[in-house]
């Protein structure tokens, strides 16, 4: 992976353990700990995995490349009949007057305003929590952590019937708004801002006279970047994979997200009188999944170091 | 512990210096809670207003003859007869005690793998395993059960090749099973970066001890690795936890393709959701799914203590 080799090196991450190591220890104990003594063993047994969690997608792309009829009676793991990917995308863009051109835009309006507005509500929280003393704080903390044993059902129905009384059941709305909240996006912020930012820094911009809200954007935001995308990445994955929240406020197939779009395609060959269109549910997957993997791949130094200073506080 | 105590640097700000000016103390808490007011006022919106109506909906109930009239506890002690449940209810306690070990393990394995420094390629590995975390539910589920499927399936194919006789991964016998794999696959990435993440945290001054004390490899890992990322195995477990009493994606997704192995009251969540947006019932599935809240915040409090308790 050259991006990934090629970031790690410039990655201001705390990886530098095997480089402090004394040297002389890796002749003279043999099973000592931390000494990087490379073995085939443990990397073919952990290659095993790696296989596990690639072979799937090695399916999915390989069967995107496939006409329909291959798809059913050729082999599933190698290639076969004519070369089909680009057929298969142009259909999947047309087929049914372009709808998934309209649930990929839904998907995009729904991860901008719900992700990006999930982790601006986070990072203002995340920050107001650990920076600022105020009564009720371990309140609102509890409240929060509380929540997040709630389960997604137990909220559904409720705030679906909710919704519709206020009338905003099969409008982005209903998707949006309670896309909006992560309370596992707080809980990051709020560890990662207590570490990133010294107090100093902030009574020093105080002294100088500068408001709060100017000393947030200026000074603080800039500390907060590596968090910052590792919510947003998070928060992206949870709104582009959604499928639970959508799938019982929206009916209007206009306003699905790609994944209750596939999935109906996906159905339609098990209706009565209904088109099979195996070739496009494939291929609309591998469309689907290549935006968010392409993004983690490219952001890999940030949310790395973000993840290892907020998942791990003690 | 590492889930319910705030972060410790945030607790103690130096309070002593700025109580001398006690009007800009005000002026701050009052931006603290500008800060705040925001995520609390949606808050409020989609978690603690629907909990609210639930808890109203399910003391209710809405009849033909009498209309919506208060009926008291009379739903609860009708789910804790309900068959459908208990049989939803032991199906994801079955799922939970074989799937989340079998995921948790191997993302442990892994993560220790990759941070004992002695894997060829390391890089590579760590981002391939984590890969399926960024795939959706829906695609997981449709590239699986397309594989597990007769029609195209890869089972079938290497049933036909090798003469093997693997049984039909979408039997009602085996459904379960399939789901399990399908999860297993979307998380144990996920799960092994977070214990990843810890296990690079781990003081280097300790490491050096160890190896001054002539500990082995194992050694260090029950006692110094282990230990060390309690906190991270936890919150995974908490999380898979919550996770596997909320499963519904998979099941209702592969309903399509399976669907005389799984029922409408396959899972909690599948039965709450077929009461109320096919059977109407909108009063006793908010009862229903107060009940699995609860249930899953009483489990994910066992095991929050357990992961104290180990570590006094």
């Amino acid at each position: 992976m050259a991006t990934d080799t090629a970031v790690q090196g410039t990655a201001p991450t705390p990886r530098t353990r095997e480089r402090v190591r004394p040297r002389i220890s890796r002749s003279s104990r043999r099973h000592s700990p931390g000494k990087p003594r490379r073995s085939v063993l443990l990397t073919v047994l952990t290659a095993i995995v790696v296989l596990y969690s690639l072979v799937p997608l090695a399916w999915l792309v390989i069967n995107a490349c496939k006409t329909q009829p291959k798809l059913l009676d050729s082999f599933g793991l190698w290639f076969s009949g004519k070369f089909a990917l680009w057929d298969n995308i142009r259909e999947t863009f047309t087929y049914n007057d372009h709808i998934f051109v309209r649930w990929l835009l839904n998907t995009l309006l729904y991860v901008i305003l719900g992700a990006g507005g999930a982790t601006f509500l986070a990072v203002l929280g995340g920050y107001g929590l650990a920076k600022f003393d105020f009564r009720g704080r371990r309140a609102v903390f509890a409240v929060v952590i509380g929540a997040v044993a709630v389960p997604g059902a137990a909220l559904a129905v409720p705030t679906f019937l909710m919704f519709s009384k206020m009338g905003l059941t099969n409008t982005p709305w209903a998707v949006i708004i309670p896309s909006l909240i992560s309370p596992f996006g707080l809980y990051l912020m709020w560890v990662f801002a207590a570490e990133a930012i010294p107090d100093e820094l902030l009574e020093a911009a105080r002294v100088d006279g500068s408001g709060e809200l100017r000393t947030f954007f200026r000074i603080s935001l800039p500390l907060l970047a590596p968090g910052i995308v590792t919510v947003l990445l998070f928060t992206m994955v949870a709104t582009w994979n959604n499928y639970f929240l959508p799938l019982i406020m929206i009916k209007d197939p206009n306003w699905y997200p790609l994944t209750i779009g596939l999935n109906s395609w996906n159905a339609q060959a098990s209706t009565v009188g209904g088109q099979p269109v195996f070739n496009l549910v494939i291929t609309g997957s591998l469309l689907t999944i290549v935006p968010l993997i392409a993004a983690f791949l490219m952001l890999q130094r940030y949310w790395q170091s973000g993840l290892a200073a907020g998942s791990v506080k003690e | 512990m590492a889930v319910l105590s705030p972060p410790s640097a945030a607790g103690r700000p130096a309070t002593g210096r700025r109580r001398s000016d006690g009007g800009r103390v005000g002026r701050r808490r009052l931006a603290g809670w500008g800060f705040v007011a925001p995520f609390l006022v949606v808050f409020a919106l989609v978690f603690l207003a629907p909990i609210a109506y639930s808890i109203y909906l399910s003391l209710y109930r809405d009849q033909l003859i009498g209309g919506n009239h208060f009926v008291g506890l009379d739903n609860y002690t009708q789910a804790l007869k309900d068959h459908e449940f208990w049989s939803g209810l032991g199906r994801v306690g079955l799922f939970l005690i074989v799937q989340v070990p079998i995921m948790l393990g191997i993302a442990l394995l892994v993560a220790l793998a990759l941070d004992s420094g002695r894997l060829y390629g390391r890089n590579f590995f760590r981002i391939s395993i984590f890969l399926p975390y960024a795939v959706p539910a829906v695609v997981a589920t449709l590239m699986w059960g397309f594989m597990y499927g007769k029609r195209f399936g890869l089972v079938a194919s290497i049933n036909q090749h090798l003469h093997t006789s693997i049984p039909d991964p979408l039997s009602p016998s085996w459904v379960l099973a399939s789901i399990g794999n399908i999860v297993t696959w979307e998380f144990v990435g996920y799960n092994m970066l977070i214990f990843y993440a810890a296990l690079r945290v781990v003081p280097e001054s300790l490491y050096e001890a160890a190896e001054i004390d002539g500990a082995g490899q194992w050694r260090v890992i029950r006692s110094i690795k282990i230990p060390a990322i309690r906190g991270a195995l936890v919150i995974a477990t908490i999380f898979s936890v919550i996770g596997s009493f909320q499963l519904f994606n998979e099941p209702s997704i592969l309903k399509s393709l399976a669907p005389n192995a799984i029922t409408t009251y396959f899972t909690p969540n599948l039965y709450t959701y077929s009461l109320s947006f096919s059977g109407q019932q909108h009063n006793y599935a908010a009862t229903v799914a107060i009940v699995m809240g609860l249930v899953t915040m009483v489990v994910a409090y066992l095991v929050q203590l357990r992961g104290m308790r180990k570590e006094a």
